[in-house]
């Protein structure tokens, strides 16, 4: 049986050996996804986010938990960061996860970011790909949790839960850009502690602030495509994409969605059915609303510009002279040429513009 | 078996794993770090995992090398057990190695077992990652099991 036979089967260790061939940027990785790619987009893709501390790893391990319990087959994304300085990582996200090992219908995989910043690792999303091919209804995706500016769960998940704890910081926290605003779910874990009415007043208050922070749908899916790939295709546009054209388009008031804050103690698996029931309200009103059609044409487009910036600038770096290289650079060094003019004729061969 | 470096853009993804019932696992931490140091990807699933559990987690992680830190005295029952349940899944061409407090009377009976190394207490955490760097199986990444 081949790999992808195997994996679209369902066979563990297929799975696991195409997530790495996908990792390491194998040659025939690529081969693979495109022949599983027609049978994803089945699974509902949970993002769990928030600082360290709050009790992330916890709280997948009380979800999954739950849904297993709601037979659903389970997979586990759990995302650490890369050492910048010595390339390795301590992928211990798995320690909190010990009720569900010995469940077949749950599958864990623990990656290391490699660099990529964003909250994800670049494989991540193909590794969901993988998992949902593989017939693995909810996938939960876990990431670093390092703060402000790890939101590239919000390109890649249906639904996120930012995660919160009391006595992490002052209210202010609460307001500050980044993370919070790509909340479909808050989550105020460790709620038995003091502060954690506190934390949720503050997070309403912020939600009450309206337009420009989180809670506003229409803007998410906007807010997030940083390429050009949508504008291109505006000649042949629907209705829906009117949103990208106007950034402060809502989507109409009745099928506006106010992120709901629950309140969790995960170790004891406190407030897990609230949070199921937040996470399928939220389904619903993605698949009710022009939502969910909406953010995956958004996912789409961020997912193919990354691949062409990446194929086109690799294309270019492989066609470059490194005699001309090395000319130009010390042009530039010796001020006798600016860097873009540098640039240009690198690209095309001809240093008259 | 061919055995080749992995390329730079490769990551050795080890798996740190407690069999057994230890009660500390300062010793496996240690290790952790050094082999993140070094850099390689280290899953750690903490105290008291069954053979299952440890055979299961290397399945789904993938890993090339699985370290298993006994200091309960039970290595001679559970570490071969851990390699019997790598075999039945497919995946002899892990790297087992082992630490902790292991007599060496016992280190014959684990190298017949499986067991490619035995690193006891006072070991150098550059021994072991020069080890796992040398003797870690690659197979090719086309291969299809």
């Amino acid at each position: 049986m081949d790999l992808v036979e195997a994996v679209l089967s369902g066979d563990r260790r297929a799975i696991s050996r195409l997530i790495t061939h996908i990792e390491n940027n194998a040659g025939d990785a690529y081969a693979s996804l495109a022949q599983i790619y027609p049978r994803t987009g089945q699974a509902h893709i949970i993002g769990i986010t928030g600082s360290p501390g709050t009790g992330k790893s916890t709280l997948v391990n009380e979800l999954a938990k739950a849904y297993r319990a709601a037979d659903r087959r389970v997979g586990v994304v759990a995302v650490d960061p890369t050492s910048p300085f010595s390339g390795g990582a301590i992928l211990g996200d798995r320690i909190r996860m010990r009720d569900l090992a010995g469940d077949p219908g749950v599958f864990i995989r623990s990656m290391a970011t490699r660099g990529s910043l964003g909250g994800l690792a670049r494989a991540t999303a193909n590794a969901i790909k993988v998992l949902d091919a593989a017939g693995f209804e909810t996938i939960i995706v876990e990431t670093v949790g390092a703060g402000q500016s790890e939101v590239e769960i919000a390109e890649t998940a249906h639904t996120v839960v930012v995660v919160e704890a009391p006595g992490m910081g002052d209210d202010v926290q609460a307001i500050k850009a980044g993370i919070l605003e790509i909340a479909d779910i808050f989550a105020v874990n460790k709620a038995d502690r003091e502060g954690a009415d506190r934390a949720a007043s503050a997070l309403e208050m912020m939600l009450d602030l309206g337009s420009s922070v989180s809670g506003r749908r229409g803007g998410r899916g906007v807010a997030l495509h940083h390429g050009r790939l949508m504008e291109v295709a505006q000649g042949s546009s629907q209705a829906g994409d009117r949103e990208a054209r106007s950034p402060d388009n809502n989507i109409s008031d009745s099928t506006d969605w106010r992120s709901p804050i629950v309140k969790t103690i995960a170790l004891h698996g406190e407030g897990i059915p609230e949070l199921m029931d937040a996470i399928t309200s939220h389904r619903q009103y993605l698949e009710a609303s022009d939502e969910l059609s909406r953010r995956n044409r958004v996912r789409v487009a961020n997912e193919l510009e990354h691949i062409l910036r990446d194929e086109l600038t690799n294309r270019l770096l492989d066609k470059i002279d490194q005699g001309a290289l090395a000319d130009l650079m010390a042009q530039v060094t010796a001020r006798q040429l600016d860097p873009y003019a540098a640039a240009q004729y690198l690209i095309t061969g001809d240093n008259h513009d | 078996m061919n055995e080749h470096h992995p390329s730079p853009s490769q990551k050795i993804r080890v798996l740190v794993a407690k069999p057994g019932l230890d009660g500390h696992d300062r010793g496996a931490k240690v290790i952790a770090r050094a082999l993140r140091d070094a850099g390689m990807e280290v899953i750690y699933t903490g105290l008291r995992q069954t053979p299952e559990m440890i055979a299961e987690t290397a399945l789904q992680e993938d890993v090339d090398v699985i370290g298993l830190s006994v200091l309960s005295g039970a290595h001679m029952a559970l570490l071969p057990r851990v390699i019997e349940l790598l075999h039945d899944n497919r995946m002899d061409d892990v790297l087992v190695i082992a630490g902790g407090i292991i007599p060496d009377e016992d280190i014959a009976s684990l190298k017949e077992a499986g067991v490619q190394g035995v690193f006891g207490p006072g070991t150098l955490t550059e021994d072991i990652v020069t080890f796992i760097r040398e003797n870690v199986s690659k197979l090719g990444v086309g291969s299809k099991e």
